[in-house]
This record gives C-alpha cells, sequence and structure tokens, in this order.
C-alpha cells in the first residue's frame, strides 16, 4: 500500500519539500543570519555590504562543507525510523509539516522581534509530529536529551571560552603601556588560532560527507597552514593601518581598535562559516529526510546526505540575506554600537568555535544562544560598558516557548497535510 | 523590525558621565570672570555670569537624570553601580557650589575687599584648576572601560587624581592665607560682611573639595 503511495505522490512530495526547504532556508538568511553578522556591522569592522558578501561566502560554505553531520541528526537522529518500514508516508508528512511550522514560527517571530531559536523550533517541531503522529515510543529520547543538554552547555563552553579569549588581550594587550604595538604584534596570532580552529574541526568532523577523507597528519598541516596564511595576509593589512592623531586625542585606542577590526572580519568569516554549519541544517535536514525517503522508497537507510541538498539550503538563505537579511543586518548592527572590536572578535571567536564544534558532533546548538553565551562571557571579564540582563534572561527563556509552539504547529500542519493526501 | 541582540547591549554610561562632568566644569569655569566682574565691581556682567551658571547647572541636572534613568538595577556593568552613581553626584555638587556662591555674592552684592582681591582671583583661578582636572580625570573614563579598570590607563589616571590631590592642597593653603588676611582687617569691615566672606571662601573651596571627591571615587572604581 505504502510503496504506491509513494509512486503517486513522490514528486508532490518532493517539490513541497523543496518549497519549505527553502522557505525556511530563507527565514534563517533573512533574520538569523543578521545577528551573526550584526555584531561585525555594529563594531564597524564590516559594512553592511561586506557582511552580506562574507556572509553569503561563508555561509555557503560552512552548510557544504560542514554542514552534513547536524543534518544526519535532524533527518534521522531524532526519530527512531526502523518503526516506521511500514508506513514511510508517516516519516514525510511529518517531516515536511515539521519545515513547515518551524518556517511559520520563524516568520511570526521574527515579525514581533521573539527571541526564538531556529533550532529549538524544527527540534520542538519534529518531536510534535513524532509523538503525535508515531507514538511516544518513536523519539530517541536519550538523543533529544542529549540535544537539549547541549542548548544548556553551548552558551556556557562559548562563554566561557570568551571570557579567556578576552581577558588574554586585555593581559597581553590593552593593559600595557605600548597597546598598539602589542596588539599589531599579537593579532595576527589570533587569526592564526581563529583559522586553524575552523579548518581543522571541519577536516575531522565535517569534511567526510562531501566525500572527502585526510588523516590527522594531513589535517593539522593543512589546518597550520590556513591558519599561517590567514595570518600573514592580516599582518599586511594592519601593517597598513595609520595612526590617527586626532582620533586618537579622543579615544587613545582608536588605532588599536582598528587593528582589532582587521581582525574581526576574519571571525566573522568563522561565524558565518560556523552559522551555516549548523543553522542550515535545520532546513534541509528534513528535506533530506524526505528525499531519502522517496527516493528509496524505504526508510533508515544508510546513504549520506547529497550535495545538492546542502546546496539547496545554502542558497537559500543566501537568497533571505539578498532579500530581507541586509535591512535587519543594518538596523541591528546600528543598534550595536557600544561593543568595539576587540570585544566583538572575542565573542564571535568564542561562539564560532563553539557552534563549529558543535556541528562536528551532529549537535543542533542554537547560534543566537551561543553568541549572547559568548557576549555574557566578555561582560563578565568586564569588557562591556553595559549589559541588559533583563532581555539575556528573556533570550534564554524563549526556548520554553518555542519548543511547545514547533512541536505544537507541527502537529497541527501535520493533520492538515494527512487530510489533504492520505 | 526589532532584535533581541541589540537590545541585549544597555546604553552605556561613559558618555553621559563624561558630558555631565564637562557641563559641571563649564559652570565652575564661569567663576573666574564671575568674581573678576564682582571685584571690578561690574555687575551687569556679574549678573549676566551668573546666568550663564544658573543654565549650565540646570542642564548638568538634566543630564544628571539621563544617566539616572538609564542606569536601572538589571543592568550588568563592569563597575558598581552604586559607584557611579555616587561619581555622577559627586560631579553634580561641583556645578551647584558654583550656582550657591555666585547667587550667594550677587544676592547681597558682596564687595571683596581691595587688600585680597588679588589673591582671592588665584584662590577661584586654583578651584577652577581642580574642576578642570577632575574632568581630566573623567575623560579618561572611557579609555578605562576599553582597558578593564587596569593596567597602563589605571596609573596614568592614579598619576591625574594625585595631580589633583595636589591642586587641592594648593587651595587649602590658599584658604588659610586669605582667612589670616580678612582676620587682619577684620576691624576694618562690616562684621555681617565678614561672616559671609568667610562663607563665600567655604562655598568657594568646596568647588576643590568636591573635584577631588570625583577623583577619588574615580580611585575607588580603579581598586574594584
Amino acid at each position: 500500500m505504502a510503496f504506491e503511495f509513494l509512486m503517486t505522490n513522490g514528486g508532490y512530495y518532493l517539490a513541497l519539500a523543496a518549497l519549505f526547504g527553502i522557505f525556511m532556508a530563507w527565514g534563517i538568511g533573512a533574520n538569523d543570519v543578521a545577528n551573526a553578522m550584526a555584531t561585525s556591522v555594529g563594531s564597524k569592522a564590516l559594512t553592511v555590504r561586506q557582511a552580506i558578501m562574507v556572509a553569503a561566502v561563508f555561509e555557503f560554505a560552512g552548510a557544504v562543507l560542514a554542514g552534513g553531520a547536524v543534518t544526519s541528526t535532524i533527518r534521522k537522529g531524532i526519530v527512531d525510523s526502523s518503526l516506521l518500514v511500514d508506513k514511510p508516508e508517516v516519516l514525510v508528512l511529518g517531516m515536511l509539516a515539521a519545515l513547515l511550522a518551524a518556517g511559520c514560527w520563524l516568520l511570526l517571530a521574527s515579525r514581533n522581534g521573539w527571541p526564538v531559536s531556529t533550532t529549538h523550533s524544527i527540534v520542538g517541531a519534529i518531536v510534535g509530529f513524532a509523538v503525535v503522529g508515531m507514538g511516544i515510543e518513536s523519539v530517541k529520547w536519550d538523543k533529544v536529551l542529549t540535544i537539549v543538554a547541549s542548548w544548556v552547555a553551548s552558551p556556557l563552553t562559548a562563554g566561557i571560552i570568551a571570557f579567556l579569549i578576552y581577558n588574554s588581550v586585555q593581559w597581553l594587550i590593552l593593559s600595557r603601556e605600548d597597546p598598539l604595538e602589542r596588539a599589531r604584534r599579537y593579532v595576527p596570532f589570533y587569526m592564526f588560532a581563529a583559522a586553524f580552529v575552523m579548518t581543522l574541526v571541519t577536516l575531522f568532523k565535517g569534511l567526510s560527507h562531501v566525500g572527502i577523507h585526510v588523516t590527522t597528519v594531513e589535517a593539522y598541516l593543512l589546518a597550520t597552514f590556513f591558519g599561517v596564511l590567514i595570518a600573514l595576509i592580516g599582518k599586511y593589512f594592519i601593517s597598513r593601518i595609520k595612526v590617527d592623531k586626532k582620533a586618537e586625542k579622543k579615544f587613545h585606542y582608536y588605532t588599536v581598535e582598528k587593528v582589532f577590526g582587521i581582525l574581526m572580519v576574519v571571525t566573522a568569516c568563522g561565524m558565518a562559516f560556523a552559522h551555516g554549519s549548523n543553522d542550515v541544517a535545520n532546513a534541509v535536514g528534513p528535506v533530506a529526510a524526505v528525499i531519502s525517503v522517496v527516493q528509496t522508497n524505504a526508510v533508515g537507510q544508510s546513504a549520506g546526505v547529497s550535495i545538492w541538498v546542502l546546496l539547496m539550503g545554502g542558497i537559500g538563505i543566501v537568497i533571505g540575506l539578498a532579500t530581507y537579511g541586509r535591512h535587519v543586518i543594518a538596523t541591528v548592527g546600528s543598534k550595536i554600537t557600544h561593543l568595539t572590536p576587540s570585544r566583538g572578535f572575542a565573542a564571535e571567536l568564542a561562539a564560532a568555535t563553539t557552534i563549529v564544534f558543535a556541528s562536528g558532533t551532529g549537535m543542533p546548538i542554537s547560534t543566537t544562544h551561543t553568541l549572547v553565551g559568548a557576549v555574557l562571557g566578555v561582560g563578565m571579564a568586564r569588557g562591556i560598558s553595559a549589559i541588559n540582563m533583563d532581555v539575556v534572561g528573556r533570550v534564554f527563556l524563549s526556548w520554553v516557548v518555542t519548543i511547545p509552539a514547533g512541536a505544537g504547529l507541527a502537529i497541527l500542519f501535520f493533520y492538515i497535510l494527512k487530510a489533504i493526501f492520505m | 523590525m526589532t532584535s533581541y541582540l541589540s537590545k541585549i547591549f544597555g546604553t552605556s554610561p561613559v558618555d553621559p558621565i563624561q558630558e555631565h562632568m564637562d557641563t559641571c566644569f563649564q559652570a565652575a569655569k564661569k567663576l573666574t570672570p564671575f568674581f573678576k566682574a564682582v571685584v571690578d565691581d561690574d555687575w551687569e556682567t556679574a549678573i549676566a555670569v551668573r546666568a550663564e551658571i544658573v543654565e549650565l547647572e540646570s542642564r548638568a541636572d538634566d543630564l544628571k537624570s539621563q544617566v539616572r534613568s538609564n542606569l536601572p538595577k538589571n543592568l550588568f556593568l563592569p563597575v558598581p553601580r552604586e559607584d557611579l552613581l555616587e561619581l555622577l553626584s559627586y560631579q553634580d555638587k561641583i556645578a551647584n557650589r558654583a550656582k550657591e556662591v555666585s547667587g550667594l555674592v550677587l544676592g547681597r552684592k558682596m564687595k571683596i575687599p581691595p587688600e585680597i582681591k588679588v589673591d582671592f582671583l588665584a584662590y577661584v583661578s586654583r578651584n577652577v584648576d581642580a574642576a578642570k582636572k577632575a574632568r581630566k580625570s573623567i575623560r579618561e573614563l572611557d579609555e578605562l572601560f576599553e582597558t578593564g579598570f587596569r593596567g597602563a590607563e589605571a596609573k596614568l589616571v592614579e598619576s591625574i587624581v594625585a595631580e589633583l590631590d595636589q591642586i587641592e592642597n594648593d587651595t587649602d593653603d590658599m584658604q588659610a592665607k586669605l582667612r589670616a588676611r580678612i582676620f587682619a582687617i577684620e576691624d576694618e569691615l562690616k562684621p555681617v560682611d565678614v561672616m559671609f566672606l568667610y562663607r563665600i571662601l567655604e562655598l568657594t573651596g568646596d568647588v576643590a573639595d568636591r573635584a577631588e571627591s570625583v577623583g577619588h571615587r574615580l580611585e575607588l572604581i580603579l581598586s574594584h
């Protein structure tokens, strides 16, 4: 029965999956990316136009090169598909419902300025349809618990890393008598660290989904190569920075911050890459699940995520960025003016490292929460002149609302789709 | 379109605190032309200058309440909120003193005895110097936030505050000498005038005192 059913509707499902997937990727590009890039724009390390270019290139690269593991988790890590061998259509409709639910919830939330996470929406939506459509035992609760634990651990980790990075900046550069010379000397090392970590995690954890396999030695060598390359390029740009006497008189650390501005270009790339590696999966994971069922008429086979699905997600995000995201980046960026590059880079580097590492291990985490955790870490190191703790509390509490909202909408859409197709 | 990420960053109190200090210093600075006019018996100018002082003082008050309203309790700051508020209230008193002393002089059309004219004007200008030094220390506030109140920048501010202490000591010495000189000519003056003359000395000296308090508050913030 199921076999025939899929044969007749398979085309529709693929089309709907692609449509909903792009809708959600568009939503991520329109809103979520803005939060990832706004710190760079706010600290004037990048113009809005440059931020969009960086985001487009590195979101895309992150999605394709390092997005595979999280996509797998979303696709088959949350729901136990072995229970669905005899009714694959439930999984297809459920994943479609989850996509639509998360997409709609995100649209609603970003219209109203609610601090919701794309990851929390999609995970909540998948768990929601699974419980209702397939029974409570179909959810891999141990995996879900691990994911939820990672939502607590990731902002914490990013906060601690940011605290340490910012303290090292204080100690090495800012508290010294010759901060400019020291910034010129030490900032390239931070660039090296950023490029090294990003490359290494990608090589170890991400690329196997693209079909590239590297040995440990090769990975370290390549990461070192990229690290040195980025550091040298950065050093060249740093050497071109001239001291602005007039601006220095008003604010003695003006030129020092300019040097950190170059560093922040590097960490912004890392942030976009990390965001792409984790959040694109939210949109393409369910699409990949639908495709694998329709193409093979079976559930739970072990084929990897095909590249073109990741490409589709990447393209969707870039479209979202281009159509709507640039306004958001400009708005958000213009409001984050007290985050100077020496702080912004520490927050971005810490968040990006945490996210890329989570991506490597297949954990779908919230980019925004991780970034907020990193910002708090810098704040704890006395780096930020004022943090609104009320808003921080609301951001972290939002997932308590987002998960049931995502789940409820997914259940609703699941029944609607079921009524149409079954 | 609103974004929660931007709302996380509260309004930094640094700029308004610096602007407030600058306004208070401007008010104190006017004491120099004010007393110059008083000594020269040019009451028209004195009234005009006094009006400027009043204007500056009320602007300082506005700025003060603006800072306060931007420092809600749930704000997470690198320094204790109470310290910043106290710093602000010391700054404010510099302008208050300038307003009070000029008001008192104007209200009684007081005359400064010609014997102490030169020394008195020097005393006023030294008090203004103290306010200027306090402003200089507060002008480093953004740099202090930048460096996390540590290291070379903190040392720089400590040295400014040390200079401020020195100026305040000068004003104390000058005040003592002026008192002695007034005491010497006391019998030639009306008793009520003498009383108020001492009062003027004290109030003017308060400008340097408050300026010094600003510096000390800042040092206390550094030691956290």
